[in-house]
């Protein structure tokens, strides 16, 4: 089957062709549903901050904003904003105009007030969706794809099975020329130093490891530890007998070609392969990190099943035992139980995982697109003021 | 394709499995690792999603799971006992 994409202007491949309208400010969250409601083409990102931060974090809160309207699968991007906050509409409007495609903005203090700002972004909504309704895909190749990685809810059977599937399916990925990018800096505490071994350097492996110490000296300032604790109780009832065990389980994701970068958080590949993002285990602040960086797809392993998903990106769920699947099959788009069952080999799964990575690419939607989840939350590490 | 194998191996260098279903004491049960089935008797109850020896292990002997190091005995294991934190521990931190 011959992938296909849109080829955006600055070179990256869309797997889906989305009008975004995009809050700059919790304040407008309200319009842009009301837009979109209008508009039901287009797709929203309700985003919780904008103000009350301190540089540290509106530095980040900026350039992730940015970053997702220039994740290749956004076509056009509508700013919406409140007018006041820290990063206003035309900053926002201008810092995406860089990526080359087409963008515009709307602020609720200039443009009249509410009813106003509503019917203005309708029609500016209007006219990026034709603006981009004509855009066709064309022929592209799986070293075009940027997979996000990402677990949650996880149980002792995921290291096991979806894990390990995924850690197939993102070799055979690699293999093809393509990149993936692994998240949750947490969950690699205690499986730091196997990571380390497998960097494509000594000088990634150092980084993978400075980030990993650095992320446990920030909990340490507020008197935690990542590693007290763990694996909790639930854990260990369930088998899991170490931290090492837990931690190499979760990061099976990442496969076992040698990871070849460890980048900031939302921050653009600039190497291909398998690749570390210095971000937090919690799914949201997660994936909106890898998708600001450019995944086109996720794929999401789950123990115990969960709903996520995120407007603008196709999320591929895996679920890694046969009840929990059964369960919650609704949100799920594949079961790697299977493998306990004796039915799959891991490698098995891991095709069947892979070839359906492809047909998400080329444009079959997963269940939580169907069912229009829609998560998304930028991090931050410091105080709201 | 399916078999009863009741325990998993990720890698051959392994030294533990992990049972896939209930396991009773003195049933013999098997893995296959590689293109080999090893068969065993469990020593012990051992509960769905636990570790099972496939090997005798010594005592400080390491823990390989994924092919990589989970801890090390906390004593000697035999070939078919439950492997937990009864006998084995954390070497994070520690090296």
């Amino acid at each position: 089957m011959q992938l296909t994409g849109y080829r955006r202007p600055d070179g990256r491949v869309g797997f889906r062709n989305h009008v975004l309208v995009l809050p700059t400010v919790a304040c407008a969250n309200g319009v842009v549903n009301a837009i979109c409601r209008r508009v039901p083409e287009a797709v929203m990102l309700p985003i919780d901050s904008g103000c009350g931060m301190l540089k540290e974090d509106q530095d980040v809160f900026a350039h992730t904003l940015t970053n997702l309207a220039g994740n290749p699968n956004v076509a056009a991007t509508l700013v919406v904003g409140l007018g006041c906050e820290a990063f206003k509409p035309a900053q926002a409007e201008a810092a995406i105009a860089r990526f080359g495609k087409p963008v515009l903005a709307i602020g609720m203090h200039d443009a009249g007030g509410y009813a106003a700002t509503v019917e203005k972004g309708a029609s500016l909504a209007r006219e990026l969706l034709n603006e981009v309704s004509g855009m066709a895909r064309e022929p592209v190749s799986a070293a075009d794809l940027v997979l996000g990685l990402n677990c949650g809810a996880s149980d002792p059977a995921s290291g096991l099975t979806a894990n390990q599937a995924l850690g197939k399916a993102v070799d055979l990925l690699v293999d093809a020329g393509g990149s993936a990018i692994i998240g949750e800096t947490t969950e690699c505490v205690g499986a730091e130093d196997e990571m380390a071994a497998n960097a494509a350097s000594p000088e990634v492996g150092r980084r993978i490891l400075d980030t990993v110490h650095r992320f446990e000296d920030h909990v340490k300032m507020y008197g935690a530890d990542l590693s007290t604790g763990e694996p909790n109780q639930g854990n260990m009832e369930a088998g899991l007998s170490t931290l090492e065990e837990k931690s190499l389980g979760c990061i099976r994701k990442i496969g076992s070609r040698p990871i070849a970068d460890v980048i900031d958080y939302a921050d653009i590949p600039t190497r291909k392969g398998p690749m570390l993002m210095d971000s937090p285990s919690y799914d949201a602040p997660s994936v909106t990190g890898i998708v600001a960086g450019g995944a086109q797809v996720v794929v999401f392993t789950t123990g115990l099943g969960t709903p996520f998903g995120m407007s603008i990106v196709p999320v591929i769920k895996v679920m890694s035992n046969t009840p929990a699947f059964k369960r919650m099959e609704d949100t799920a788009d594949l079961n790697a139980g299977t493998i306990l069952e004796g039915e799959e080999t891991i490698e098995q799964t891991g095709h069947r995982l892979y070839d359906m990575v492809l047909e998400v690419a080329g444009g079959r939607t997963t269940k939580a697109e169907d069912l229009g989840e829609n998560q998304c939350q930028i991090w931050r590490t410091t105080l709201t003021l | 394709m399916a078999d009863n194998a009741a325990i998993i191996v990720i890698r051959e260098t392994d030294n533990v499995g992990t049972v896939t279903r209930n396991v009773v004491a003195g049933e013999s049960v098997s893995a296959r690792v590689g293109n080999q089935t090893l068969s065993l008797v469990a020593a012990s109850d051992i509960k769905f999603l636990h570790k099972i020896a496939l090997k005798d292990i010594a005592a400080r002997e390491r823990i390989f799971k994924y092919g990589a190091v989970i801890g090390e005995a906390t004593q000697r294991i035999q070939a078919g006992e439950h492997v937990h934190v009864h006998n084995i521990r954390s070497l994070w931190g520690k090296a």
